[in-house]
């Protein structure tokens, strides 16, 4: 992968302000040896970051962070990518970590610096990515005595990391960094979150690498017990009516090539959750798309008369058991996942199987191949998948007021930009629709909030993908809602050289809310509209100049195409596109929160498992649901 | 529902216990009785936590608990093959009158008087938390003017250790 650091700065000359050329790398003391040099605990932080592979940094410094930004100016290896916000470093790290595989760094200065990292490493927590935080934090006199941008960052971020630090010694900073990144990317990876005092930063100290990492209560499974997933080869076999429950955790684990394997040879069919879209192809016959509240009717009706369901990497989130007594009622699982407390925490597993979905899929295919009994023959199993997957293909009305259909933006986006790009979303209606119009045929290309469900996610994230893959189109769908809280890292974009898209998918509403006060709320919209359409404020083709971008609109059909091929054509900065779509546009299919999955509804009233006896009915309405194809 | 006695090993680090506690109460597991101590191993300090849940619920709290980065090892003890233990101070009114039937309770219960005034007696005992239910009952009716209680601590019947193979 080419580095970020190597990559050309495309800011356009015309554009914000002219590149300043790099100033000569000053000279730089010997590389870290393994025998202990003398440095500055900010030194050895800045080392230990070259050590152990940091090639980006997204930060903004401040006072207790200080010391640490004074060796980064030297450093050749770590570029430091200076963001608006601190929310934007931590989802930029995310969008990093997501986009590489690889851990995803962000730094910030004590006190409001560090909470404002709170919400993306919540998010990082619930998503299982891989960030290092680092903040600075009062001089070690100082802690506990309210002083000045003091928070216990710590006590804060205890219950959304995976572990966090605070070092109160220099020469703990290199094997603290060693095991915080260690923490980050192993097992069920995680947010790592070290908390560094200005004195630490300034004192004096050895640093030497690599150290000894001291983690004695740290023991991620990775290998799977035989045992188990001979058994689970077993119920493979027997299963009548199976699904592969696909979860993130195989794109964590980079198993999409096993996992195409094992589905190929048993011929079992495939849902892949919000966080795994793109681990399976959507183009291949056994993918059914995704489950849960937006998924899609063959993906939930085949959860829900399985008797087996494979989970590989999935959490058995409720957005995707709906009502969990009434979910796969019928089912047995096989749970395959890396964190032993997410098996039977939610349902029961009649098949634990704790191991890095990689190697237990890689186990799976030889137990299966070894299985001595014949497979179940799963035609009458398609047979059913097929019948709902004729009556209810994905689809949408086109709006009956003539506005722009915000699916139709989407799908035409992710036809015209292909696979090989990067999309990120924020969170509500214009993220179901990137998640099921979009074909994902490759993972890490799908990056969205999907456990926490931060609105504001996708333009920082955005961010962060384009640094860690520079050469790789890279698309933020966003809602207007959510581009009103993050959209100043345009201007760091703009700045520092990440000509990404953004697709502000305009609908002048808090789209999803709005959706639930249609259905739920008797039409009332309590603080939903958010006036861009009515007073077109803020502008955002003016918004997006004002950034450094080139700002381009779009609200009738005819012009999507040319629009969306004008924004491909533009690299020397990054394009916001203003498509100004219809408020009435709803996300079907949909669970009810707090309902059954049997109780799906296709469209508003359509529900076919609940009134699967009489199909043919609904049949004439689903057609017409699904003119927008 | 019924009470589980663990003992969790844990790195001696500071902020270890808030952890451990944190957990318990943003997964809504309630904690009966929580003793923290140093062991053998001045790197390694150990948790007794008693909890009252039903089997599945006690599967996720030590699953979660595992996965503190902290904590180094659980084992639920059984309490059939455990010694278990309470430390309880007591302070009884006692003048000239009722002392002496004081201390027939306290040697009763093999307590100790470990201070005496004119008006009270304090009384230390140590036992399974219904002992010292079962003293402090006989104590009542004299007027327990204050008492303090420890976490309970308990240990593993038997040669085998917990502890002996669990820091590398």
């Amino acid at each position: 992968m080419t580095s970020a650091t190597s990559r050309p700065n495309p800011v356009a000359a015309s554009h914000g302000p002219a590149p300043t050329p790099a100033p000569p790398p000053r000279p730089k003391p010997a590389p870290p040896t393994g025998t202990p040099v003398r440095v500055t605990g900010a030194q050895s932080l800045v080392r230990s970051l070259e050590a152990v592979g940091a090639e980006v940094v997204f930060g903004i410094p401040g006072g207790t962070i200080l010391p640490a930004y004074d060796p980064l100016l030297d450093s050749t290896k770590v570029r430091h990518v200076l963001v608006r916000h601190e929310q934007g470093a931590g989802h930029a790290a995310t969008g990093y970590a997501q986009a590489t595989g690889k851990v995803g760094v962000c730094m910030a200065t004590s006190g409001p610096g560090a909470t404002n990292l709170v919400t993306p490493l919540a998010d990082a927590n619930m998503d299982s990515v891989p960030v290092v935080a680092i903040t600075g934090q009062q001089s070690r006199p100082l802690i506990g005595t309210d002083a000045f941008q003091e928070a216990d960052i710590c006590g804060i971020t205890l219950p959304i990391t995976k572990h966090n630090f605070l070092v109160t010694d220099p020469a703990d900073i290199p094997r603290t960094i060693a095991e915080a990144f260690h923490i980050a990317s192993t097992g069920r990876p995680g947010p790592v979150l070290v908390d560094i005092p200005k004195d630490v930063l300034q004192e004096t100290t050895a640093f030497s690498w690599p150290p000894e990492l001291r983690l004695p209560g740290y023991r991620p499974t990775t290998r799977p017990h035989g045992k188990q997933v001979r058994e689970a080869a077993k119920m493979i076999v027997q299963a009548r009516r199976p699904v592969l429950y696909v979860g993130g955790g195989v794109i964590k684990a980079q198993a999409s090539k096993e996992l195409l394997e094992l589905a190929e040879m048993t011929g079992i069919p495939v849902v892949t959750t919000l966080m795994a879209r793109g681990a399976f192809p959507d183009s291949h016959r056994q993918h059914l798309g995704m489950p849960g509240m937006h998924g899609s009717v063959p993906a939930v009706g085949a959860m829900q008369r399985a008797d087996l369901l494979i989970a590989l990497g999935a959490r058995f989130d409720d957005r995707v058991t709906g009502q969990l007594s009434s979910f796969a009622p019928d089912a047995q699982v096989i749970h395959a996942d890396i964190d032993p407390a997410e098996i039977s925490k939610n349902r029961r597993a009649d098949v634990p199987i704790v191991g890095d979905a990689r190697e237990i899929i890689t186990e799976l295919i030889a137990a299966v191949r070894a299985e001595p009994k014949p497979k179940a023959d799963l035609t009458p199993w398609w047979a059913q998948i097929e019948g709902w997957r004729k009556t209810f293909p994905a689809g949408y009305e086109w709006p009956a007021d003539g506005t722009l259909s915000p699916q139709y933006v989407i799908e035409r986006i992710g036809k015209l930009v292909g696979p090989d790009a990067v999309y990120t979303a924020g969170v509500g209606q214009h993220q179901m629709w990137a998640a099921q119009f979009i074909n994902y045929e490759k993972p890490g290309t799908w990056i969205n909030s999907g456990g926490l469900g931060t609105m504001g996610f996708a333009v920082p994230a955005a961010m962060g993908a384009k640094f860690g893959l520079p050469d790789t189109p890279v698309w933020a769908i966003d809602g207007d809602g959510c581009f009103q809280m993050t959209n100043q890292e345009l201007a760091t974009c703009a700045i520092e050289g990440a000509p990404i898209k953004v697709a502000v998918i305009n609908n002048g509403n808090l789209g999803m809310v709005r959706q639930w006060q249609n259905l739920f709320y008797a039409e009332r919209y309590s603080q939903t509209d958010l006036g861009t359409h009515k007073h077109r404020i803020p502008d955002f083709t003016l918004l997006a100049e004002a950034l450094g971008c080139a700002g381009l609109r779009c609200d009738n059909k005819d012009d999507v195409d040319a629009t969306i091929q004008r924004a491909m054509e533009i690299n020397d900065r990054p394009v916001v596109i203003d498509f100004v779509v219809g408020k009435d546009a709803q996300v079907w299919p949909m669970v009810a929160a707090g309902t059954g999955n049997d109780e799906i509804m296709a469209a508003r009233g359509i529900r076919p498992l609940f009134d699967e006896d009489d199909v043919s009915t609904e049949a004439n309405i689903t057609e017409e649901a699904n003119s927008g194809e | 529902m019924s009470s589980h006695t663990l003992s969790v090993l844990v790195e001696n680090k500071p902020g270890v216990l808030a952890r451990v506690a944190g957990l318990f109460s943003r997964r809504g597991f309630n904690i009966e009785s929580l003793a923290v101590g140093p062991t053998e191993n001045p790197d390694v300090s150990r948790m007794t936590i008693s909890v009252v849940v039903e089997d599945l619920p006690l599967e996720q709290v030590t699953k979660q608990l595992n996965k503190l980065v902290n904590v180094i090892k659980i084992v639920e003890l059984d309490p059939s093959a455990a010694v278990r233990r309470e430390l309880l101070l007591v302070k009884v009114r006692a003048d000239a009158t009722v002392r002496s039937q004081v201390l027939e309770t306290v040697q009763l219960f093999r307590a100790k008087v470990v201070d005496v005034s004119p008006e009270a007696l304090t009384i230390e005992a140590t036992g399974t938390a219904d002992k010292l239910e079962a003293l402090l009952r006989m104590l009542e009716p004299y007027g327990v003017r204050e008492m303090v209680q420890s976490g309970m601590v308990a240990i593993g019947r038997g040669p085998r250790s917990i502890t002996a193979t669990t820091v590398r």
